[in-house]
């Protein structure tokens, strides 16, 4: 009976795996790959193998583009944290005939296409737009500053994209959190600044996990936010790997570079889960 | 003792944070002024306009046929994954299964764009339609199948068991029971294979050949060369159009419940 069970195994299994082998397994070892080919001056991929691509990699331009990269993901998903720990509590205390309302309100304007959002940002800061005109107005602003295409711009736009998706975990974790341990806390003299750090955040922890992850990796790897509000000084290296991709059509250069944002991902994604992994045995 | 309001003050905030861009997008797309720095006047051209935007359409149409093949392929595909790693969980197939199905989930989008575009260019297969299609059932196959599986979660199993007491073969079992048992979630993963679909650009973008383009790819080329007040309008109608589609599907499970 058992080869009929493996064979019933594979009935199933196969579809699914077959391809992701074929879609997903091999197109990623095909970037590693041709990482290693040299580029043709038509745009395609050449015979042989070379580390003239790797050696490439150490042009002082790109340990910029990675630093600005990790520091514009890593202060993305600070500033959602910061944002979205104070939401998540205080919807998850909200009225339960409210909370549902509330958690609508969260998710609605993200129906809108991901393109659109970007869009709408680009209107708000415009040189000629709403919130530009405001600040002018209350002399925050100078007439001549930019508030568009610099990393400042980025950062709001990046924040305002991912944080619904920072605010779902964490609101999943803090619905499950039993508030009584926050009054303990207060009846045994904490004050409400101590009982929310040493109380909640631990109390939160996986959401907190899981949060960072889905803000961090795709901020690590966005390309177009960057591409639409932010300006040539201030590069990702998403946009560096489209620009080598569509403009110099240089694809060994554009897979490198895929390479270095790849290990970039797979950092906090291990450390991550470690993480997760001790909290389930304590 | 008084309770904190800090909360409620930053949920304020992020709420107007999130809808001013939407509420102005939509305010705009009934103004005059083609910059949008200020109010001129209440018009529908743009409405109009956005009708007569032949390339519109037939983006639109690329997006709808990608997204209907899209989805029936990856609800197919991402259903038999489940079943398989719910079924025989623990086997060492099924391990390096779950790694295969979890690991799209989690990467950048732009490194799945580029790594399907190089291995496009490998194998020398010509860039357009059926290569949108192919990566979108690879990234919707992994939504669908963690849909699924979550509802094969809680199932009853008995039921199962008990119709193969009854004498029903593996195959009778799964069309009669299992399938119709586990068909609301697997209408609900292939709504979100075939919504993820419509709004995917930056895949679509890397595996887009020429007469492929479709509307995230237009709008995109719309914001990059000019033309802003007809996105605010097309966006609008796509927003209505959203809202409209969850209120009814609301209704309908309100409904049956």
């Amino acid at each position: 009976m058992t080869g009929g069970k493996a064979r019933r195994e594979w009935a199933v299994t196969l579809p699914s795996f077959a391809w992701l082998v074929a879609l997903f397994v091999i197109p990623s070892l095909i970037v590693l790959a041709i990482a290693f080919r040299p580029a043709t001056p038509s745009g395609g991929i050449g015979a042989g193998w070379t580390l003239e691509t790797l050696r490439s990699l150490g042009n002082p331009n790109y340990p910029a583009i990675l630093w600005r990269t990790v520091w514009l993901a890593v202060a993305t998903t600070a500033v959602c944290l910061a944002l979205g720990v104070p939401t998540s509590y205080a919807l998850a205390r909200a009225p339960k005939r409210w909370r549902n309302l509330l958690l609508l309100l969260v998710i609605v304007p993200f129906w809108t296409s991901f393109l659109v959002r970007i869009f709408a940002w680009r209107t708000l800061l415009h040189p000629e737009g709403p919130l530009k005109r405001a600040l002018v107005a209350v002399g925050l602003a100078a007439p001549d500053s930019q508030l568009l295409y610099n990393s400042g711009a980025i950062l709001l736009v990046l924040v305002y994209t991912e944080l619904p998706f920072a605010i779902l975990p964490l609101y999943a974790a803090a619905e499950k959190f039993d508030f009584r341990l926050i009054e303990a806390a207060r009846d045994l003299g904490a004050s409400s600044w101590r009982a929310f750090r040493s109380v909640f955040l631990p109390g939160i922890g996986r959401g907190i996990v899981t949060a960072t992850l889905v803000t961090l990796i795709p901020a690590l790897g966005s390309y177009v936010v960057p591409d639409l509000v932010g300006g040539p000084s201030s590069e990702m290296i998403g946009n560096k790997i489209a620009q080598r991709t569509f403009t110099d059509r240089n694809l060994p250069h554009a897979a490198a570079l895929s390479a270095l944002l790849a290990l970039a991902v797979l950092a906090p994604t291990l450390i991550a889960l470690a993480a997760n992994r001790r909290k389930e045995s304590p | 003792m008084s309770r904190s309001r800090v909360p409620a003050i930053v949920t304020v905030a992020v709420l107007a944070f999130f809808w001013i861009p939407v509420v102005l997008l939509i305010v705009n797309s009934f103004n005059t002024a083609r910059f949008s720095g200020s109010w001129e006047g209440f018009t529908l051209d743009w409405y109009r306009r956005l009708f007569g935007a032949r390339e519109i359409w037939l983006a639109l149409r690329n997006t709808m046929i990608i997204a209907a093949a899209a989805t029936l392929t990856s609800t197919i595909l991402g259903t038999t994954a489940a079943l398989a790693l719910h079924r025989f969980h623990g086997s060492r197939v099924q391990r390096t299964h779950y790694l295969l199905v979890y690991t799209p989930l989690i990467i950048p989008e732009i490194l799945m764009g580029m790594s399907l575009l190089l291995f496009f260019v490998a194998i020398g297969l010509q860039l357009g339609l059926f290569t949108i299609f192919l990566a979108h059932v690879t990234f919707c196959l992994s939504y669908v199948a963690m849909v699924v599986l979550g509802r094969l979660q809680d199932f009853d199993w008995s039921v199962i068991e008990a119709a193969q007491d009854l004498g029903a073969s593996w195959r009778q079992t799964a069309a009669k029971v299992l399938l119709p048992m586990l068909a609301p979630g697997i209408a609900s993963g292939a709504l979100l294979a075939f919504t993820l679909s419509i709004d995917d650009f930056v895949i679509s973008f890397f595996v887009a050949g020429p007469g492929s383009t479709t509307l995230p790819i237009r709008i995109y080329s719309m914001i990059k060369h000019g033309s802003p007040p007809l996105i605010n309008a097309l966006s609008t109608l796509l927003l209505v159009v959203t809202f409209t589609t969850v209120w009814l599907s609301q209704r309908l499970l309100e409904d049956r419940s």
